[in-house]
């Protein structure tokens, strides 16, 4: 297990090195850089930024420079802003995760609960209710859902403040979020569960006088799930990370807004400081899944 | 004679598709005596399986029984409320399965099935119930049990993986052990190791069997009384002797010729043409009657009686009665369909006395 874990912290840096050399080398084909604005500015200011930034090296000079200074942990300032890469990210970062971390729990329970439901009462109405409205949630974008959500319960009844600053009501951008995995979870642990449900080994419990709850929860369910933990991981990555399109509908400022932002800008340091830390959150997520995979299915070996 | 410690009357189980109602059993009876074994054999679809889960009440969902009685001790267990029925399952019958590759959970340990068992249906707690797991893995012969409940199934080969479901069955020593096709799964080599626990295990603690299968080679080994079932219903019964030696049934009369023998070396085995019957619309008259080259008029027309053959034991064959009127001991013209008198014709229920 240890070794396992080594190995794939090993992997997980070579995987991450990879996306930072696409990333700065894609980003700096892109034309203009952070300084080309249009507002004029002299060309003595023009060169000192760049001197600053080091945009007068050769990209390739560039991309060294930018890894020797992030293996000594300092991800440079905002090409915009001037603040610190690490500190702006970190506070993006609170907002997003907040959000995702309550649509990640939305998600996960909500669709264990009505997965499992409509496995248990398949065929009945119930089933049906439920398959019926995660699939119209699979297919609504997010952004039709969330101006939806906007404009029926914020604007119209006026019962939930739109998100700002001062307010920060999360109820509308969490359900926007949580939607598509929600829907994707129920639909997952509904097929999951009717297979777990006619395996042998349930018969097996229930001859051995196991009521019929303990056969549900205990035999049934921890199989049912093993498909949905391997979901779940990646999809806490992406959740918390900040998606683009709920927070420029409900105005979050969080990560997914500010990595569009800084591509926008061509703000490099942004750029390069987002991608890795995304590229990072999601190879840990996947090593958690894996372990966690591990720990419920022990058929599987980590190797 | 010894005590029934089960009596099958009259069952009839049936399971609702979108096709219609699924006939599976019609009208089983059966006694089983306390320690003794009864085998029941028939092919695909010949609602033996079914009539062991009718038993332990463990039908798939769609599946109910619908009418006739199961007797535990004289009392009807199908009137038995699901929480009593939790404590008959395990307890007083266990029951083991086809395929053992499947039939233990993948995720809990050896150690933790059984255990639950234990825990479900004795005092044992805690270390006392480890130590009963410890000792029932011992006694179907498995090694170094201490080690292997720590183990999880997919460690296990299939065979030791039956050991194993024997071991879970009979930890609560059940009055009755249901061995659904125990061996159908298994290489023969393991098949013949695992009937040799079973009865082995049946000396020890003095349980009753029943095993269903359809393999004649299992039955002859294993069984007290044997029933044949076919369609639902069940067309003969007798000893092993009975059964093999003296089949009086079309249908078990076609089973023995479809089997290979060292007698038979160098002959052509006869398989019994066409296909089971269609559970979801059962004939008129007797279910095999179709496949059967010795079929008269009758048969189409009634479903025949359990009748006592010449040599004693029975069958539910026209053939059988016709056979019965040519010894002159009843009454019986079996192409005109109308004129039976059958004074000797055993009921249903009658079992053997």
């Amino acid at each position: 297990m240890f070794k396992y874990i080594v190995k794939r912290i090993l992997l997980a840096i070579a995987t991450i090195f990879i996306v930072c050399l696409i990333t700065f080398f894609t980003m700096n084909a892109i034309p203009g850089g952070p300084f080309s604005g249009e507002k004029a500015k002299s060309p003595e200011v023009q060169a000192a930024l760049e001197k600053r930034f080091n945009l007068d090296k050769p990209v390739g000079e560039q991309f060294l420079l930018y890894m020797k200074n992030i293996a000594h942990g300092d991800f440079g300032v905002s090409a915009k802003t001037g603040r610190e890469i690490s500190a702006t990210i970190n506070s993006k970062f609170k907002v997003s995760a907040k959000m995702g971390i309550l649509a990640v729990l939305l998600a996960v329970v909500e669709g264990v609960f009505f997965g499992s439901i409509a496995a248990l009462q398949r065929n009945k109405w119930p089933d049906r209710v439920i398959i019926f409205v995660s699939t119209l949630f699979t297919s609504l974008p997010s952004f039709v859902l969330g101006s939806f959500l906007l404009v029926i319960f914020s604007v119209k009844l006026g019962w939930v403040q739109a998100w700002s600053p001062q307010h920060q009501s999360l109820i509308l951008p969490v359900l926007s979020l949580a939607a598509y995995p929600a829907a994707y979870i129920t639909r997952l642990t509904k097929t999951s569960m009717l297979d777990v449900l006619g395996q042998d080994y349930v018969r097996t419990a229930r001859a051995k006088g196991v009521r019929e709850g303990k056969v549900l929860f205990v035999h049934t369910l921890r199989n049912a799930l093993i498909p949905v933990v391997t979901y779940v991981g990646p999809m806490i990555a992406s959740v918390l990370t900040g998606s683009l399109v709920v927070e420029q509908i409900f105005t979050v400022g969080g990560l997914g807004n500010e990595f569009v932002q800084s591509i926008t800008n061509r703000d490099y340091p942004m750029i390069m400081g987002v991608t890795i830390f995304l590229a990072v959150f999601m190879v840990t997520m996947n090593l958690i899944t894996d372990i966690v995979y591990k720990l419920i299915d022990p058929r599987i070996t980590l190797e | 004679m010894a005590e029934n410690i089960l009596s099958v009357q009259d069952l009839h189980t049936s399971f609702t598709t979108d096709h219609g109602e699924v006939m599976a059993v019609n009208g089983v009876t059966f006694n089983l005596e306390e320690g003794k074994t009864l085998g029941i054999v028939g092919e695909s679809g010949s609602g033996k399986s079914v009539t062991a889960y009718s038993i332990m009440q463990i039908l798939e969902k769609n599946g109910s029984i619908r009418s006739g009685k199961v007797l535990f001790r004289g009392e009807d267990i199908t009137k038995w409320p699901e929480s009593k029925m939790r404590d008959f399952r395990g307890k007083k019958c266990s029951i083991i399965f086809q395929d053992p590759m499947t039939s233990l959970n993948p995720v809990f340990t050896i150690g933790w099935q059984l255990e639950e068992a234990i825990k479900l249906h004795t005092d044992r707690k805690g270390k006392a119930a480890e130590e009963r797991a410890i000792e029932m893995l011992k006694l179907v012969g498995v090694n170094e049990p201490e080690k292997r409940i720590h183990q999880y199934p997919f460690e296990f080969s299939g065979g030791m993986r039956q050991r194993v479901m024997i071991a879970m069955a009979l930890a609560c020593e059940p009055d009755i052990l249901i061995a659904d096709e125990p061996t159908t799964a298994l290489d023969v080599t393991i098949q013949a190791q695992i009937l040799e626990l079973m009865k082995d295990l049946q000396k020890k603690m003095g349980m009753a069997i029943i095993i269903v299968t359809h393999d004649l080679g299992v039955i002859a080994q294993m069984a007290d009384e044997i029933i044949v079932m076919y369609g639902g219903r069940v067309c003969e019964r007798g000893t092993a002797e009975d059964i093999f030696y003296r089949p009086a049934h079309e249908y078990t009369k076609g089973l023995l010729r479809s089997i290979p023998s060292v007698d038979k070396i160098g002959q052509r085995l006869v398989p019994i043409s066409g296909t089971p019957i269609n559970l979801l619309n059962l004939p008129k008259g007797c279910a095999f009657c179709p496949r059967c080259d010795a079929a008269m008029k009758i048969c189409l027309e009634q479903v025949p009686p359990e009748t006592r053959t010449v040599d004693g034991h029975l069958a539910s064959c026209w053939m059988a009665v016709k056979k019965e009127a040519e010894a002159g001991m009843i009454n019986f013209t079996g192409d005109s369909g109308r004129s039976l008198k059958a004074d000797d014709t055993a009921g249903a229920g009658s079992g053997k006395d």
